[in-house]
């Protein structure tokens, strides 16, 4: 597409979102109590976060990138970039955050099948299904191949037992995403299966884990005779390794800042504010100063790291973006820690939620493969070091 | 702006400048220059002006190749890569983006002889210990329709080899930058003996006449000529500095893949594989910085300082994590003379401490970003 054409879109887009966005979702706000996450039972904070949501997702500007057939726009990387850039400017909230957009669907635009994709991504797109991800189990955690919960044939359906852990917001999704072994004589490898599996059925209960941080965004996950249609199955049966690390690849770029970005346009010097007295001490000023620096070339590595996704692929790579992205997050968020002083032990104090995101933070280098196993993928895949 | 990613043009480039220098400039070239005591190689400069490499920089109607900052950041990336010992970076880039601040025939044809590869500049900045082109002592007082400049500098890179000098000095109502012979009369020269092994002088000046012709740019207003070439030298210094990280790197990877202790491949040790995972990663991200200060130098010149010293800052992070971790990695060899990885740390502490170190900008980013 020619510079003109991009220029001719970026006008278009600037006067459709100024005439589109609602002035409430005109204030930035990415907090938690901010973000719409859509799903069957999802309960809109306003007016203004429906209509959003609406417009965009009709728009298909709610998954910019993805295919019109699917519910998207069909954007090229740099029409998006556009739009995003446009979106920032007025300062726009996102319409839709969800596991779905994240992650399930860009393994079902690789892995699924026509069918697949008609029947699950647009309702992905316009926030109707809200997903999450059954992964980890209590043995399976950066070992996440030994994976135990079976799958059984039983006539069209496969039948599920078996219990995952670190299920972010299963007491709040309609769908699960979840690999289950259906092939217990296999290499472990080799005996895995994806399968969607709909959370509203008497054989799936959840309960939520109450985290260090005061929240519970994550839950155990039970499958007791949980049913699922064969049709369900992403892949080729037993082959679903393929696509489960696949999908962690957008996972692990998701955690390290690829989705709303490490700076969201915003300084340490900016968010640290008022706590500018802190800065003036010699050794919290050279570690912002080096933070910063960091921050600043990790966010060029995104972007640099987005392009390369279009054109040769990111493969193993993703795993310096979340090594990297997640380590430096924890930096962050100990630098505003201590800049805030006492003013920041205090929970919803006059730091607002920074003690519970601080601590948040914290399992940012444990989900989606620790920081540990990241290493090793690099060395092992990329510097090709002995195993 | 365009991607961070190399385009076509600068891969072939930088695949054509890998070929060349393996055979003409390889580490045992700097080995052998040293053991010569010898810091400047008229022959291997010469060949650099017949590729294009020297007028890459300069327009095309001064004899020029013209390809811009990103390709002199590849050309400088594979230099550092095998330690290329030559004043690029102090001719081709520095003093050649400084010419081009300037527009009259006089700058033309000092560009056509950068090109032509039958000039070597060097930069006459700093005084003390440390980079500060805002700090000097060295003072030009004016004499008749001219200037007497008595000062010193130090750290003058490829200062015995030049040719030329261009000179920041000390005027009445502000600094001025002069375009000097290396020879001129009251020009003392004294090489220094580097750890890198490479050309550096201290440079005196006694009662050193100039014109007003010497003057590059205008009277009291050095910086407008100055803070681009020096811009462009510390990003393309940035970029062999990550040459520098790529080939100690490439070398220790190597290394822990062949060298057995306790009956294995010492890569097998995870306390090693993450260590060089994590300089690994460090590389990717120092990339990044490096690649978009080329291209900020080439699409929007006058809005890259912050883009500059972020590379720079990041560049001397990194290098100097790659080094370290490559003499311990290797052990008791990587101490030893015969082994390259010596020259590696050596170079990455001269280039570190070069047109500024981590602290100078670090700073320029932090006041950049309101910290």
């Amino acid at each position: 597409m020619s510079e003109q054409d991009l220029e001719t879109f970026r006008a278009e887009a600037r006067t459709w979102l100024e005439a589109n966005c609602p002035d409430e979702m005109r204030d930035g706000a990415s907090g938690d109590d901010n973000i719409c996450w859509g799903g069957r039972n999802w309960q809109f904070t306003s007016d203004a976060q429906k209509t959003w949501l609406d417009r965009m997702a009709a728009k298909g500007w709610t998954v910019p990138t993805w295919p019109v057939d699917y519910g998207g726009a069909g954007l090229s990387r740099a029409q998006d970039k556009i739009l995003t850039e446009e979106l920032r400017r007025i300062n726009a909230r996102l319409p839709l955050q969800s596991f779905g957009i994240w992650m399930l669907g860009p393994a079902l635009l690789h892995f699924g099948s026509h069918e697949q994709k008609l029947k699950y991504l647009p309702p992905i797109a316009r926030g109707e299904v809200r997903w999450c991800q059954g992964y980890s189990e209590p043995g399976a955690g950066s070992d996440l191949a030994s994976v135990q919960t079976r799958g059984e044939r039983d006539g069209e359906d496969y039948v599920i037992n078996g219990q995952k852990v670190w299920t972010s917001y299963a007491d709040k999704a309609d769908m699960i995403f979840a690999l289950v072994r259906t092939n217990k004589d296999a290499p472990k490898h080799l005996g895995i299966s994806f399968l969607l599996v709909d959370m509203d059925q008497p054989g799936v209960t959840t309960r939520p884990i109450r985290l260090i941080s005061g929240s519970s965004p994550f839950c155990e996950t039970f499958f007791d005779d949980a049913r699922t249609h064969v049709d369900n199955i992403v892949g080729t049966e037993d082959r679903g390794w393929d696509v489960a690390k696949y999908l962690l690849t957008h996972e692990r770029e998701m955690i390290s800042g690829g989705g709303d970005g490490l700076l969201a346009g915003r300084s340490l010097g900016q968010v640290l504010g008022d706590e500018g007295d802190a800065l003036s001490d010699a050794s919290t000023r050279a570690m912002a100063l080096e933070c910063e620096v960091d921050t600043l070339a990790m966010a060029l590595t995104l972007e640099r790291y987005k392009d390369k996704a279009k054109t040769t692929g990111v493969g193993d790579a993703s795993a310096m973006l979340k090594y990297y992205g997640t380590e430096l997050n924890k930096r962050r968020h100990e630098l505003m820690m201590l800049a805030g002083g006492s003013d920041a032990l205090e929970w919803d104090g006059a730091q607002g939620s920074l003690p519970a995101d601080w601590l948040r933070t914290k399992a940012n280098s444990i989900e989606g493969g620790t920081s540990e196993v990241m290493l090793s993928i690099i060395s092992r895949r990329i510097l090709e070091l002995p195993a | 702006m365009s991607t961070l990613l190399p385009t076509e043009d600068e891969v072939m480039l930088a695949d054509a400048a890998r070929g060349f220098l393996d055979e003409a400039a390889p580490v045992s070239h700097l080995r052998a220059m040293r053991d010569e005591g010898k810091t400047h190689d008229a022959a291997l400069w010469a060949e650099m002006a017949q590729m294009g490499w020297t007028g890459v920089l300069v327009p095309e109607e001064a004899g020029g190749s013209d390809m811009g900052h990103a390709a002199a950041g590849v050309l400088a990336t594979e230099m550092g890569k095998t330690l290329v010992s030559s004043p690029f970076l102090s001719t081709a880039v520095i003093a050649a983006t400084a010419l081009r601040q300037v527009t009259d025939d006089r700058a033309t044809e000092a560009l056509r002889k950068i090109a032509e590869g039958s000039v070597v500049y060097a930069l006459a900045v700093d005084e003390g210990p440390k980079h500060s082109p805002e700090t000097v002592d060295l003072a030009a007082t004016a004499d008749g329709n001219g200037f007497r400049l008595n000062g010193a500098k130090s750290f003058v890179c490829d200062g015995i080899a030049a040719d030329r000098l261009l000179v920041l000095a000390k005027t009445e109502a502000g600094t001025t930058l002069f375009d000097i012979p290396a020879d001129r009369a009251g020009i003392t020269r004294d090489a220094m003996a580097m750890v890198d092994s490479r050309d550096a002088a201290r440079v005196s000046f006694a009662d050193v006449e100039a014109t007003g012709d010497d003057v590059l740019g205008n009277v009291d207003d050095a910086m407008t000529v100055l803070r681009p070439a020096l811009e462009a030298g510390q990003a393309a210094l940035a970029a062999e500095m990550s040459g520098v990280a790529a080939g100690a790197f490439g070398m220790t990877v190597g290394y822990l893949k062949e060298r057995k202790q306790f009956g294995t491949e010492i890569g097998r040790f995870q306390a090693l594989q993450h260590r060089a995972a994590h300089l690994w990663s460090e590389t990717e991200v120092t990339a990044s910085a490096i690649l978009h200060a080329g291209r900020q130098l080439d699409e929007a010149p006058q809005e890259a300082t912050l883009a500059v010293s972020l590379a720079k800052a990041r560049a001397c992070k990194t290098v100097t994590l790659a080094v370290q971790e490559g003499v311990q990695m290797h052990g008791g060899i990587g101490m030893t003379d015969a082994y390259d990885m010596g020259f590696y740390m050596k170079r990455a502490r001269v280039a570190a401490e070069w047109l500024g170190d981590y602290g100078y900008h670090a700073e320029v980013v932090a006041r950049a970003r309101g910290l």
